[in-house]
Parts: C-alpha cells; structure tokens; sequence
C-alpha cells in the first residue's frame, strides 16, 4: 500500500498536495463528460471483486440527490452488476466496447477486494473456453483503460475483512492492482452514500477532490474528522462517565470504541439519511473507514484502546498529529495518526503473524 | 441437438454464481449452479474474539447484513447461555423485519422486475407525473444522441416476451422509482435500531444496544406506515398484475419441491412461538424440524475438507483446482435430501400446518384471485407472489411489536465469555434458512461455520449426485431465443439468489466464439 503513497507523491511533485492532482486531471475528466450526452455525466464501469454489494446497497441509499436523480444527472452507469438490466454477454459487451471504444473516458468504480493468490482464481467472472477470467484480469484491464479509479469501501480501499489475518486468499486493494491511473479510496464499511456521490460530484465539476495521505477526499475523512473530536457522547468522555456495559449511557471508550482513531465526518452526518449513527446507537466504533479495520486476529474489535491512543488521556492533546509525534512514528513527515494506521498497515501486509495485536498494528 | 446459449454474468443478484445449461428442442436438460467467489470467512473468524463475529459476519452479505448479524448473535447467545431482556429481542425483530421489507422490495423491483416489465414503453408515456416525464426526457435524449450507452442502465438488455400492456409498464416502471424511495426508508428504519445500514453495529448477546425512546418508536411507526400502504397498495397489486401477464410462468421453475423453514421472529423470551414455523416438507410429507439432520456434502465444492459433516464440526479448507469440483458453495441437505428454502418454503410450509390464520386467508385469497390451486404455489410467479405476501405478514405485525417496546426498560443482559463452550443460531432471512455454528475455546473462536440461504439453494450437485435447487428448477425451462435466454434469468432470480452470478448455457461442453471475452 506503500505504492500508491509513493505514487501520489510522485503525481504531486513530491508534495503531498492533493490539490495538485486536481489541476493534472480535470482537463482529461471534463473531455471524459463532454463525449455524453452534452449533460457531461460520468460514464461508470462499476465492478465487484470479492464484495459484499454493501457498498451498492450505500449507494442506493442516497438521499438528496436520490439515486434516480444520480442515475439521470451525475453519472452514466455503463455497467454494474446488480443493478443493470443487460445480463451475460450483454452485459460483458458494455465492458469491452468501452475498453476499445472509450478508452480513457471513463471512471472504474471498484467495489470489493481482488485475491490474488491461486491466480486470483478465489474471484471469477465470466469464462473462455471453460477457463475461468479473474476479477484480477479483468479490473487489471478495464482500470488500465481508464481515466481515473474510484475505490469504494474499505475492502477495495485497504483490503478489508478478506484480507484480514491469515488472508487466506491473498486478497488486495485496487491500489494493488492498478498502479498507473490516478485512484480515489473512500472507504468505510460501508461509505457513506454522500461520500461517494459527493466525490463523483466533485470529480464532474472540478476535478478529483485534494486526497489525504491515503488517498482519502480530506472533505470526508480529514484530520478534523475525528470520530472522538466530533462525537456528541463526547460530553460524557470529558466527564469521566463510561458505558460500563452494552447498552448503558456513556462513553463507549471502555466498551472498545475506536472513535479515538478513526477519520470521517459520520458523527455529524449521521447515516441513513442522518437518523442515527453507530456511537449514538451505543455500538462502538469500529474503525471501519481505517486501514487496520477489523484489527488483528487475538484482539477483537471490542478491545479498549491503549490510553496513549486517545486524545484526552495520558496527557496528549486532543490532537491526531501528536498522537502520531507521541507513539514516535512517521514524525518526519509529520502527517497524521491516519497516515501512521497507513504505514503500519504496510507491515500488516508483510508480517502475517497470527498473534499481533490491534496495537502492534496501530503504530507501537 | 443440443443449443448452446451462455448467460455470464447473470446481473441482477447478489455475488459471484454461474450456471452451466444444456438446451436440447428449445427446453432445459441440465444445469450446474457454481460459486464464483471465497473470502474465507470461517478461516478469517478463527483465533478472533467471539463478540466480533455478528459484526465480520455481516459483511458475508450487504444486502442482508443484519440477518447475518442475528444469527450470529442467536449463535453467541446460545454459547454463552444469555438471553435478551424484552426489549432486546423485539428491537432484533424489528430490525431483522426491516431487513425483509428492503430486502423483498428491492428484489421484486430492482432485481426481478425487468424480467418482465418493459422499460422502453416510457419513451411513449405521455402522463403528468414528474419523476416519469425526467426519465422519459432522459432516455429519449440519450437515444437521440445516437451514444452506444443510451439509457444504461436499462438498456441494453436481452429481447423478449416484455409485458405488452402499456398501463402494466407504465405503472411498474412508476413503481420502480417509488420503490428506490420505499426501500431506503426501510434502511432507515433500520438504522434508527442498528444505528447504521447496511451493516448494523447494535447486536450484542444478551440483547442490543440500541435504547428505544418515544422518538426513535413514532419515527420507526411513521416509516412502517408508509412502507404498509405501498405494500398493500401497490407491491402486492403489482406482482399479481405481473402474474397474470405471464401465466404460463405458474408452470415452470418448480424445481426440487422440498422445503425447509427454520422458523424465524421470536415472539416471546421463551423463543417457541416464532412469527415464521419452523418445519420440514418432504417428499409431499410435513414434519417437525430438526437442525440434527443438516450435513453439507463438499464432493463437487472447491474444499478438501471432510463431506457430509454437521455444520457444528464443518470444517472449510479450500481447494481450488480440486478435480470434479466445480463451486465455492458447498451442498447443505437435510436428511440427506436436496431442499429449498426462502418465501415459498416458510409460506408453504405454514400453509400446510395452519399455523398463521392471516397467511392462509392471504394465500387463498391470492389463489383465488389467480384461479390456481396450492400447488401453483411451486413455480417462479409463486416465488415471488410468497414473498409479497410474506412481506405485508412481516410489516402488519412490526406494528404491534413496536408498540410493545418499553422505553427504559433494558436492552441488554450482561454476558460473560466463557473459555471454552459451543453454541448455535438459526434464523430465517429473505432468502431462507440460515444457521450459525461457533465452537469457543480459550474464550476465542475455534470454529465457526455459516450455512446460508443460497449455500442451500445454489448448491452443486451433492455426494450422490443429485442437483441442487437452482439446478432442479432450470431443468425443463423454456427458452424460446438461445440469442436472448431470459427465461434463465426468471427462474434463478425467482429464488433471489445472494451471489454475483454468472450462467453459462453449454452445448456438448463447447463454448460458441461470441460469447469469448476479448479484451
């Protein structure tokens, strides 16, 4: 995953200015439009690899705009599996008369993990000649046709839960796969239909937002999108009134809440059209727009967070860089605890130890 | 001779499936159902803490996350022998039955719809409605742009024996948009318990962690309401509308005709009176239900782990180029038997046991309406008219439970983690039985094995050779057009299958040259 850091460093002059990135690709992404139907929507191939469709499901549950208004206004979508009406060849068509055809022009959406070992066999769509087509092969070649990439969730994000330990199918984020287009990762298990419609939307009017070190739109998941710094059971935190139980009042810190560590904007949007969110509901926080999401075999998703993780305790500010300066990694670049859960990830990828924990992981 | 047709991917669905078919004179004379997708949950589970199995095995499924989540946690319960308090379980029921209101909604809509309904009709509409007269704007405008794209993603499709009535069309294509809407508030719905959908994050054993509030009660009442009367006035309406356009369909896609029902909703603490009976229908005979006599056979699945073990010592080891395998589904049977589950089952099956007075009146009436008898009931349009039924006995009784939460009173009784312990859940979700199996040592999972819906109903030909349901059900189909096979499609989504999917219609094993991927 280290990669694609360095590839975005490297689109971006050696900065990590995302707003750079914008700049690069607009031209090429409003020529991508313009070639439709004069409403410049985004043409979208959107394919699964090992998925879970959630991230479809999210998407369907746009609220304003609704989804048809997505469908008729935003983007054009060529292909998608569960939704499209053209099924087999028909379907498959679409596919390869865009890879010839429009070669450049449009946006692959991934949905899912691609495994990769056993040839990537663990994923097939489609055959010739009774030998199976890998989803590798396929978002291998559909991602080098096109303009730029979107990766949605957290499983074509950083991985996911397949790729969690032991992997046992070698499973992989598209950034793993396609190496030389421009990707967008928004990930979350699901994302939040906003952030996907409001990336699309952003990618038809201006460009691709400015991406955190991750490759996240910082409008989203930024280092001011601290689930704790905006959680309203926040109060209760300050306090020193714990949840000591499922179910009780309080902060869900005890109860292993990973607010502390994790990026996104869900605290004050809500989700489902902002009738309620994971923390109010009184389930922890998962982490699950992280890298380390879901954490580490021996551990749990419900472990509490060493103090030295969280804002607020162990006498750091409630600042995410300098949990980053005070857990003593990645400080020369001085990014933030995202960009640390990032690197340590890396190390995920090569140490598949089955007896690491959550916090081996999150930069100890 | 046989013809060869190939459907790859079959769209529309849930996951990675495909479906070999032989046609021989313009009819089905075999098939194979194969999974095309392993993630390796059950290798992932092990070593982890229990408490994060209802949360990773949500992510089995988006589309029915939370049934995943309630087995999971009926697993947990039963393995560290706690209960939830009342309002616990109807907060789980509330949500496991928002779950089948989206679930159901989107699949006759979204899914199954354009197997029948004919989207073009929209570009001769000439009514006042809004949302019609956009869409109609939209495709027209694409069509005359002459873009290879124009109106995806509806078009392109296969041609076919499409609705012809142009009311029918119209209305379901109204509906359709309706529906998006219908569907989103039942996520809603089950977001006010689960505080996120898909993939709640409230299932705990012991309970929930979701607290029921006089506002959180009436916002989830008002959305039901709403979801009530679309049901009741148009779902419902629609699929008999569909129905009798297509009667010939009442005929074909019977398939296996054993069912298998769980039972599902407690409705009380005591967990013996369930909203859904539980039950056996084999071989024309109804029975109890006995979750001892579930095995799952792996001779033509892609593990090399042991066949025809109880899911309570399954064991998952993949293989991928295991020779005569040709599916990541493994077969489950009950009593060795090949059966079906989903709609059909639970409705058929509590049809015969005269369990829910309602469902009876309903079904009557419905065959009544349709000039039909009970055994209409086994085809593809009985698929579906069983789960438009199921989905209003589902959405009237939501109503009382509602009304049944206490705000204050508990959600949740406290558990401890033993160090070692086994435990089993078995629910029913949208598409059928599912049953979760977990084995705790050292207070972390040891074992744990998921049989789900599809497992049962897209399973391969078990150790004695006999084919699973979809594979049963394609037996015989019709396909008028080899070019244009829709009449696959019908059947398997009938079912709604919960995998990508791909179908491949095969003549002596030979693939024809149009259907190669050239990339």
């Amino acid at each position: 995953m280290l990669i694609s850091r360095k590839k975005f460093l490297k689109i971006s002059g050696g900065t990590i200015a995302g707003a750079a990135l914008s700049s690069l690709w607009m031209p090429n992404l409003l020529k991508a439009a313009s070639v439709k139907d004069g409403k410049g929507r985004l043409p979208i191939i959107w394919f699964h690899g090992q998925a879970c469709t959630g991230c479809s499901v999210s998407l369907l549950n746009t609220e304003y705009p609704g989804i048809d208004e997505v469908l008729i206004e935003v983007i054009t979508l060529d292909f998608h599996p569960s939704v499209m009406a053209g099924t087999g060849d028909v379907a498959l068509d679409v596919v390869r008369r865009m890879i010839k055809d429009e070669k450049g022009q449009y946006i692959l959406v991934v949905e899912g993990s691609i495994p990769l070992e056993a040839g990537g066999e663990y994923c097939t769509v489609g055959e010739v000649d009774d030998k199976p087509i890998t989803a590798l092969e396929w978002i291998e070649e559909i991602g080098s046709n096109a303009l730029a990439v979107v990766a949605v969730g957290t499983c074509a994000s950083w991985g996911g839960i397949p790729s969690a330990t032991p992997s046992p199918t070698g499973a992989v984020p598209a950034s793993e796969v396609i190496k030389d287009k421009p990707i967008i990762n928004i990930p979350g298990c699901p994302p939040h239909p906003d952030w996907m419609v409001g990336t699309l939307v952003n990618v038809l009017k201006y460009g691709i937002p400015k991406l955190d070190e991750v490759g996240r739109p910082e409008m989203f998941f930024g280092n001011d999108k601290l689930v704790h710094d905006n959680c309203e059971l926040r109060k209760y935190f300050d306090e020193g009134k714990y949840a000591k139980d499922f179910g009780d009042e309080g902060c869900l810190y005890e109860l292993g809440c990973k607010g502390p560590v994790t990026h996104c904007d869900i605290a004050t949007r809500g989700w489902n059209s902002g009738v309620n969110w994971c923390n109010r509901a009184g389930g922890p926080c998962v982490g699950c727009t992280e890298t380390f999401f879901p954490g580490a075999t021996g551990s749990g998703l419900y472990e509490k967070l060493p103090a030295a993780q969280v804002p607020g305790l162990a006498n750091i500010n409630a600042n995410a860089n300098t949990i980053g300066i005070a857990l003593g990694a990645a400080t020369a670049a001085g990014i933030g605890a995202h960009a640390i859960a990032r690197v340590v990830s890396s190390k995920k990828l090569k140490n598949k130890n089955k007896n690491e924990n959550l916090e081996d992981k999150e930069g100890n | 001779m046989a013809r060869t047709i190939t459907v790859d991917p079959l769209t529309r669905i849930e996951g990675h499936l495909k479906i070999k078919v032989s046609v021989e004179n313009g009819v089905v004379v075999d098939a194979y159902s194969a999974g095309e997708m392993f993630r390796g949950w059950e290798i992932i589970l092990k070593g982890r803490s229990p408490l994060d199995a209802p949360i990773i095995t949500q992510r089995i499924c988006g589309v029915c996350p939370q049934v995943h989540g309630t087995a999971s946690v009926m697993c947990l319960d039963d393995a560290l022998g706690v209960k939830p308090p009342a309002n616990g379980r109807i907060i789980r029921n509330l949500m496991l039955g928002s779950n089948f209101l989206q679930s159901h909604i989107l699949h006759f809509y979204h899914l199954s719809a354009l197997d029948f309904v004919d989207i073009t009709a929209i570009l001769s509409y000439k009514g006042a409605d809004p949302k019609l007269i956009k869409i109609r704007d939209w495709v027209q405008s694409d069509v005359e742009s002459g873009e290879a794209s124009a109106g995806a993603p509806f078009l392109p499709r296969y041609e076919g024996d499409y609705i012809e009535d142009h009311e029918i069309n119209i209305q379901s294509i109204a509906n359709y948009v309706k529906a998006l809407e219908i569907r989103r508030k039942a996520q809603e719905m089950l977001c006010i318990w689960g505080g996120k959908m898909p993939h709640v994050q409230t299932l705990f054993p012991g309970g929930v962690s979701a607290r029921p509030t006089i506002d959180n009660i009436t916002a989830f009442k008002s959305r039901l309401a709403e979801i009530q009367a679309f049901v009741d006035n148009v779902y419902i309406p629609n699929v008999l509308a569909v129905a009798k356009a297509y009667p010939a369909w009442f005929g074909i896609g019977a398939g296996v005709g054993n069912f298998l029902s769980y039972g599902g909703f407690p409705l009380n603490d005591d967990k013996d009176e369930p909203l859904f009976t539980s039950g056996e229908f084999i071989e024309g005979n109804i029975g109890e239900f006995n979750s001892d006599e579930i095995t799952e056979h792996v001779k033509h699945s892609k593990y090399s782990s042991g066949s025809a073990l109880h899911p309570s010592s399954g064991e998952t080891t993949p293989d991928v180029h295991k020779s005569g395998a040709y599916s990541w589904l493994k077969s489950p049977r009950y009593k060795g038997k090949v059966v079906e589950g989903g709609p059909l089952a639970r409705t058929f099956i509590a049809y015969l046991k005269g369990t829910n007075s309602d469902l009876n009146a309903m079904v009557d009436g419905v065959l009544g309406e349709l000039g039909a008898g009970p055994e209409a009931l086994i085809s593809t349009l009985g698929r579906h008219a069983a789960r438009a039924l199921e989905t209003k006995i589902v959405a009237d009784n939501m109503q009382k439970w509602a009304d049944e939460l206490v705000p204050g009173e508990p959600v949740h009784n406290e558990f401890k983690i033993p160090d070692s312990s086994k435990g089993m859940g078995l629910t029913e979700g949208p598409r059928g039985t599912l049953g979760h199996w977990i084995t705790i040592e050292n207070k972390k999972i040891a074992n744990y094995q998921a049989v789900v819906p599809t497992t049962w109903n897209g399973s391969p030909r078990d150790d004695n050779g006999n084919m699973g349901p979809f594979e049963q059900a394609l037996i015989g189909t019709p396909v008028v057009d080899p070019e244009n096979p829709i009449e696959v499609g019908r059947v398997i989504r009938s079912f709604d299958p919960c995998l990508a999917c791909a179908i491949h219609v095969i003549d002596n094993g030979k693939e024809i040259s149009k259907f190669k991927i050239n990339i």
